[in-house]
């Protein structure tokens, strides 16, 4: 099965956001209400991504289990508060625990 | 105010911000993209098509799992639609900031940069380019993304070629610090007020509303949280004008 259709239809579903975004952007003025609340909503639905790749997975990551992703995400937060801010070390602390965890 | 020297500075400071940790970053999560696409049973040229075409790995990954599924070709349009929504509020506030050096409609450079605008240069565009030469901000995303971008070609093909080597553990934390990463990167956004609530309702939000539906649950999150995070901000920016964060 070629997937080449399938690669079309993705890219242009997602450079059309970007698109949209870019022309958008000329028309709202810098320090604006309006750009505040796109703001507040870009960060929102990171904040909600980010939240869900941790606590619901889909693909591989789902048959690992919540306690063991957990502990990964609050060691790393915990190193990374503990060494003033380092994200390499809070990433590094919390990719370990999570392969760890699995090894044993 | 941060001032590189000439916009040729700017975009060789964005290149090599790119090559530290972001790189690393995104090119271990590409590792395991290239690694997933293997696993599905397609083609390296599939993986790299879709790293230069479609350049945002939820979208990505979502795509891959339509297809193994198979998704029609509707289903895998609209999920992947839906899984990058944010895309038009990320650019839509960050191009702004790039472009303060200028006014006028958007030129074509900007049609392309939008292109690479995703989660790792959106976060650090918006806690740096402010404090960047107005002129020297979009040269330096640039040669922030561009290297980012080809970076993350290059290990889509590696991860690929090293899919079944690597231990399975190993794998999985490849995977998992994508997640880890954006949570630190974002923990520093908390000192913003408007980006605090957004961030901390849309955090409670997503996992919820993702139960209730997997399809529109992240477009529901954004516009209710940030909504939401919007309104108390200009609540509290009323009670203290002073306080202008």
């Amino acid at each position: 099965m070629t997937v080449w259709p399938y690669l079309l239809v993705a890219a242009l579903a997602t450079y059309l956001w970007r698109g949209l975004g870019v022309l958008l952007s000329g028309r709202i003025n810098a320090d604006s209400a309006l750009l505040r609340w796109f703001t507040a909503v870009a960060y929102a639905m990171l904040a909600g991504l980010i939240a869900r790749l941790i606590i619901l997975p889909a693909g591989p990551l789902a048959h690992v289990a919540l306690w063991e992703r957990s502990a990964a995400a609050i060691m790393a937060l915990a190193v990374y508060l503990l060494t003033r801010r380092n994200i390499i070390f809070g990433v590094a602390a919390g990719t370990a625990t999570l392969i760890l965890c699995l090894q044993f | 105010m941060e001032d590189f020297g000439s916009a040729n500075a700017a975009r060789r400071r964005g290149a090599l911000t790119a090559l530290g940790m972001p790189g690393l970053v995104l090119g271990a999560s590409y590792l395991g993209f290239g690694a997933l696409i293997r696993e599905s049973h397609l083609g390296i040229e599939d993986g790299l098509a879709s790293s230069i075409a479609g350049w945002a790995l939820p979208g990505q990954i979502v795509l891959v799992e339509v297809i193994a599924a198979g998704g029609s070709l509707l289903s895998a349009g609209l999920a992947v639609l839906l899984t990058n929504a944010r895309l038009l509020p990320m650019v839509a506030s960050l191009m702004p900031i790039l472009r303060a050096a200028e006014s006028g409609k958007p030129r074509l450079r900007h049609y392309l940069i939008a292109h690479l605008i995703a989660i790792t240069g959106f976060a650090i565009a918006m806690q740096r380019a402010p404090r960047m030469q107005p002129a020297q901000r979009l040269p330096f995303y640039e040669g922030f993304a561009v290297t980012l971008w080809l970076t993350t070609i290059c290990a889509t093909a590696l991860g690929f070629v090293l899919a079944g080597v690597m231990p399975r553990p190993v794998t999985l934390g490849f995977v998992f610090l994508n997640p880890l990463y954006f949570m630190l990167v974002f923990v520093a956004d908390l000192r913003h007020r408007l980006r605090a609530w957004a961030l901390t309702i849309g955090a409670v939000l997503g996992p919820c509303l993702h139960l209730l539906s997997p399809d529109w649950g992240l477009l529901a999150t954004g516009l209710i949280a940030g909504t939401a995070a919007y309104l108390i901000d200009a609540g509290q920016r009323r009670r203290h004008p002073g306080w202008r964060r």
